[in-house]
């Protein structure tokens, strides 16, 4: 029941949120903006263009991504194991990269390449939360996690910031927007969707809704015992997100992966120590 | 209505233009014109792009690149001549390195005139454009299915 809910009101959700984006965006910058709908435009718009390959099998990676990315969020939502969901999680990230990887131009390369850099900073600190949570809760169900009494941000405020740090990555805005970035006229003109376009490039759209109401399903199991602050948390680090996509000018990788690597081992590691002492 | 024109994204290329038209482009994009409320987005990539956008004339080193980034835009797509220098060459008309306007090598659907094209003929230029898109799309659905075009 939860699971169907989910792929029918995640895109929607997503979608919103992504077209929210572009209008906060926008406003931080002193314009208008375009519709909320937009997302919606677009992704009707590329459904309807001429499908061009480079290689004939690179979309099929794609179609494994999306399909994988709505994976990871059903059995998220559906209450299963967080070991499995970011396993499914990593399991759909490197086939995205695989499909930049097959579509051998240079500049998905260097896309590709990088975002595999971006999959090494942000995975530890994941994997970290995933831990963190199970040592408050004692276990790693997403179902007991979120019906646990306690407020779990809490017990784990330092694994809560490192995973914002890890959001910003997981979502590559700026300063950590290597591998893709949102805006035009980059150094690797769009980097790993560069050789995607018309159908494939919308597959990677939708997969992006996914993935985003995945992620802030995430920052809600924080704030699991009290739904309605959870909510109201996730709306503020998606508004945060933005923010500091605005206000950061872009890292480079050796700084991005330091960066996260720190912030996982003092915030994330340092508060598993304390917590597991405690206990 | 199918869509088409509420999300057109461009692809601008400076052929071999003074860099007037270039500047009127981009104020398109600041909070003056803001054409983002029309859904245009600005890439860099031709293989996501619906409207080329090109300024200057048609020179021997720009020749291969226009084809070049015209040939790998998937279909439907429009081609929009920005400025006197595009249109026909303007003054470098006669030059010896200068083969015309835009429409020398490719097909061109719109042409905005002005030396340097104002920001609000440009939007103009591109709103028609966006007619012109519809037309393509409904012809292309027309005549053949959607299928798969290789192209490195």
């Amino acid at each position: 029941m939860r699971v169907i809910l989910y792929l029918v009101a995640a895109p929607v959700v997503g979608c919103l949120l992504s077209g929210w984006d572009r209008r906060i965006t926008a406003r931080m910058q002193g314009r208008r903006g375009p519709p909320i709908l937009q997302p919606l435009y677009d992704v009707q718009k590329l459904w309807q263009k001429e499908s061009m390959v480079v290689r004939r099998y690179q979309n099929l990676y794609i179609l494994f991504f999306l399909l994988l990315v709505i994976f990871t969020g059903a059995l998220f939502f559906a209450g299963s194991d967080l070991l499995l969901v970011i396993f499914a999680l990593t399991l759909a990230a490197v086939f995205f990269v695989l499909g930049a990887y097959k579509a051998s131009s240079p500049y998905s390369f260097i896309g590709a390449e990088r975002e595999l850099i971006q999959i090494m900073a942000y995975e530890p600190m994941i994997l970290l939360t995933a831990i963190g949570m199970y040592i408050a809760t004692r276990s790693f169900s997403v179902d007991a996690i979120a019906g646990h009494p306690t407020l779990l941000v809490l017990v784990l405020p330092g694994v809560f910031v490192g995973f914002l740090y890890t959001l910003e990555i997981k979502f590559r805005k700026s300063p950590f927007d290597l591998s893709s970035s949102h805006h035009a006229h980059q150094e690797l003109v769009r980097g790993i969707t560069t050789e995607f376009s018309g159908r494939t490039l919308a597959m990677i759209e939708i997969a992006h809704w996914y993935e985003t109401v995945f992620l802030l399903g995430w920052v809600y199991l924080f704030f699991a015992s009290s739904p309605l602050l959870g909510v109201l948390v996730s709306l503020l680090v998606f508004v945060f997100v933005i923010l500091v996509d605005n206000v950061f000018a872009r890292l480079k990788w050796q700084t991005a992966i330091r960066s996260a690597w720190l912030v996982t081992a003092v915030l994330g590691f340092g508060n598993i120590l304390i917590l597991s002492l405690m206990h | 209505m199918s869509g088409l024109s509420k999300s057109p994204w461009i692809l601008h290329y400076d052929a071999s233009s003074c860099n007037g038209c270039d500047i009127e482009v981009l104020a398109c994009l600041t909070p003056v014109f803001d054409v983002e409320r029309l859904g245009v987005v600005n890439t860099g990539n031709p293989k996501h792009a619906d409207i080329f956008l090109v300024t200057g004339a048609v020179n021997e080193q720009s020749r291969n690149v226009i084809l070049n980034l015209y040939n790998q835009m998937p279909e439907p797509k429009v081609v929009v001549a920005v400025g006197v220098c595009a249109a026909t060459g303007g003054i470098f008309r006669e030059c010896y390195n200068i083969s015309g306007g835009v429409d020398s090598i490719i097909p061109v659907d719109v042409y905005v005139p002005g030396c340097a094209a104002r920001p609000e003929a440009i939007i103009d230029g591109v709103v028609q454009a966006l007619g012109v898109l519809e037309r393509k799309h409904t012809d292309m659905a027309a005549t053949i299915p959607n299928q798969t075009r290789s192209a490195s």
